[in-house]
């Protein structure tokens, strides 16, 4: 079963006097369940084919079905719904709000939910569960700005989780983070991937995407190979 | 609903977060809202006052008053004696009431003349209203002690006299003046009663300004005739000449017995008068009604006016929040972008961001209400500071002053919820621009600002 499936794809961007071509035929099979890094040097196009991948953006060509559907097919509001309900992100820089508590950051992912249910009993107890999975059940009423980076980071993985995402998708997830905390970010994906979730994650450390299943090379737009290269 | 009560207080937290930046952006809405209801109560408050002195000089009424014709005027120096005669006569009274005996409840002739008044060493210039016993309740008049003036005064020529209440004040200031006597042009005359304090009534024009029947002293019409008004006219001496005029009465009023037939009435009353006056334009037909219609009017002008001064302010507050909704939207288009990276429609973000607009306009119009009932207590206080510092007896007395310190501004009630719909009408308004910038973010661009 194949979770999504990525045909020639393209993204360009049009500076006007020149073309930026971030991704330059990319295809690629993910199937249900897998845990992919993807590496390659600054400017390669990993973050660009990590947006497409997450709904977040639309190829210029190519083809991208996600779920089984074509995501060129998918109304803006569709697409939204995917993300909300099957895809949970986690971003490099965290992208916490800054106004709200942990645990109301950890809810965000409900006020979209398709249909707009209230918040009932049993997410307001899921959303706490998440808090306490992630370590931080005694800050529950903190404010961003009163975290470190790395609780940050694990807010940001209980709010990916909050709707029981099948797909992580997560943004150099350990990039502003020291490498005790990356262990347990790391500890914590795999054990998603572990409960069937597939995981699709960037980084450039060699030490994190080994920590994957499955590892892909990107260089100037495309997949260059896959597999561990060191050095 | 649960959800929309959810966008609300996600929104309260938000605005909450920059607590002085909403309070001011709030402050122009409120001021608006504020002003729109402080104005339409002035307005109010003013064609109240008005409303209220023309039924006082009596709806139904209808004052015909005599007028100095302006082109028979004698010259300024000009010496000899000479007389002027002009004004109601006793046959225009005659045939007023003959004619429309049946349509009319009564009929007061009035001579009027502002004379020295005296008791002991008191001395006071009154003005002297010779009239018959229907005067008082026609002009909506109150006794406060003794008696009014009776038919027998009248028909006997009594040598008594009714004191308004600031008359009897300065003549009596500690004696009862019931009893006692006054001196008119060196003639006693009893006091029988005296009337009640009556704020200064509308000025019914022609010969009048705005009458102020507390200084009045009210003596039998025939009495007047007999005693004071030899030959029927008055010599009045102006800077070394005399001139005498000679008017039989000074007005006639007229009470109407049916509310509808006052503007017929004061026609017909035209009609039959030019009859014996011809071209003399010596009198004029006052319809207080007319002035009641005309004080409608004028409220309608007094709220469009003020109340588009005051909806401009609201305006300015509309575009304040707009530009602060504005800077918002590009100083949380990050924000914008992690709620669209986690499902949030174009649509969610719109709603998010009108109801903040609302929210705070709407907050900013219930402020603007509360303060709004302060109006009266708010002029209340201007007036105190302007009578006491700035006024000095000139202005106080003057027709301009004296609308001022009479008047109060009145809440119009309706005035409220549309003053308060207006404040959210602005929000709705002014947060759509701002709320549809934020949905069109690309949510990829979003993210990535920092
Ligand atoms: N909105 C954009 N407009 C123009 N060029 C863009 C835009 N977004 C990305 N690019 C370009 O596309 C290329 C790939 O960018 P991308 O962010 O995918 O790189 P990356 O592999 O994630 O790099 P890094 O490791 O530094 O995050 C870069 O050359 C970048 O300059
Ligand atoms: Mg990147």
């Amino acid at each position: 079963m194949l979770t999504a499936r990525l045909i020639n794809l393209h993204k360009h961007y049009d500076l006007g006097s020149f073309v930026v071509k971030a991704l330059n035929g990319v295809s690629l099979d993910i199937p249900e369940g897998d845990f992919l890094a993807i590496m390659g040097s600054s400017g390669s196009g990993k973050s660009t084919l990590l947006n497409l991948l997450g709904g977040l953006d639309r190829p210029t060509s190519g083809q991208y079905i996600l779920c089984g559907q074509d995501v060129a097919q998918m109304t803006d509001d569709e697409l939204s719904a995917i993300r909300n309900s099957r895809i949970g992100f986690i971003f490099q820089s965290f992208n916490l709000i800054p106004q709200y508590t942990v645990v109301e950051n950890i809810q965000v992912p409900f006020h979209y939910r398709p249909g707009y249910p209230p918040i009932s009993p049993l997410d307001e107890a899921r959303s706490i569960e998440l808090a306490e999975q992630v370590g931080l059940g005694d800050r529950l009423d903190h404010r961003p700005f009163q975290l470190s980076g790395g609780q940050q980071q694990r807010v940001a993985i209980a709010r990916a989780l909050v709707n029981d995402p099948a797909i992580i998708m997560a943004d150099e997830p350990t990039g502003n983070l020291d490498s005790q905390t990356s262990i347990e970010i790391m500890r914590i994906l795999k054990k998603l991937n572990a409960e069937g979730r597939t995981i699709i994650m960037v980084t450039h450390e060699d030490e994190i995407a080994e920590q994957a299943k499955r590892q892909i090379h990107m260089k100037d737009g495309l997949i260059a190979g896959e597999g561990i290269f060191r050095g | 609903m649960g959800r929309y009560l959810r966008t609300v207080s996600l929104a309260m937290k938000s605005l909450m977060l920059h607590k002085l930046r909403s309070g001011l952006t709030m402050l122009g809405i409120v001021f608006g809202v504020f002003s729109v209801i402080a104005m339409l109560a002035i307005g109010e408050g003013a064609s109240n006052q008005a409303q209220q002195q023309v039924l006082e000089l009596g709806a139904t009424n209808i004052i015909v008053v005599s007028k100095k014709p302006a082109e028979d005027a004698p010259a300024a120096g000009s010496s000899g004696a000479f007389i002027l005669r002009y004004g109601l006569t006793r046959q225009d009274y005659r045939i007023l009431s003959k004619t429309l005996k049946n349509r009319i409840g009564g009929i007061v002739p009035m001579r009027e003349i502002v004379l020295d008044v005296r008791h002991i060493d008191r001395n006071l210039s009154a003005r002297i209203v010779a009239c018959t016993p229907d005067y008082m309740e026609m002009n909506h008049l109150k006794l406060s002690t003794g008696r009014f003036l009776s038919d027998k005064d009248i028909r006997d020529r009594s040598n008594v006299v009714v004191l308004g209440s600031e008359t009897a004040e300065r003549l009596f200031p500690t004696e009862n003046p019931i009893g006692s006597t006054i001196q008119v042009q060196s003639r006693a005359y009893r006091v029988i009663g005296i009337m009640q304090n009556r704020t200064a009534s509308a000025a019914v024009g022609g010969s009048l300004t705005a009458q102020d029947f507390n200084k009045d002293v009210y003596m039998p019409l025939d009495t007047f005739q007999a005693r004071l008004n030899t030959g029927d006219y008055i010599v009045k001496r102006t800077s070394g000449s005399f001139s005498a005029e000679s008017v039989i009465y000074n007005q006639i009023t007229l009470r109407v017995l049916d509310r509808n037939d006052v503007i017929p009435i004061s026609e017909s009353v035209r009609e039959t008068l030019e009859l014996t006056h011809g071209a003399k334009n010596d009198f004029d037909v006052v319809v207080p009604l007319e002035l009641l219609k005309q004080a409608d009017q004028l409220r309608n002008i007094f709220n469009i006016v003020l109340g588009s001064i005051a909806g401009i302010s609201l305006l300015v507050g509309g575009i304040g929040i707009m530009n602060i909704m504005l800077a918002t939207v590009t100083e949380r288009t990050r924000e914008i972008g992690i709620r669209r990276a986690l499902g949030a429609r174009r649509w969610d973000i719109i709603e998010q961001f009108i109801t903040e607009t609302v929210v705070l306009s709407s907050t900013g119009g219930l402020i603007g209400v509360l303060l709004g009932l302060f109006t009266p207590t708010a002029f209340g206080l201007i007036k105190f500071v302007v009578t006491t510092y700035v006024m000095d007896s000139g202005t106080t007395s003057s027709e301009m002053g004296r609308m001022f310190i009479g008047m109060t501004p009145q809440i119009a009630w309706w005035s409220l919820p549309i003053a308060f719909g207006f404040s959210v009408v602005t929000g709705l308004f002014f947060g759509v621009y701002p709320a549809r910038a934020a949905a069109r973010l690309d949510p990829i661009e979003a993210l990535r600002q920092v």
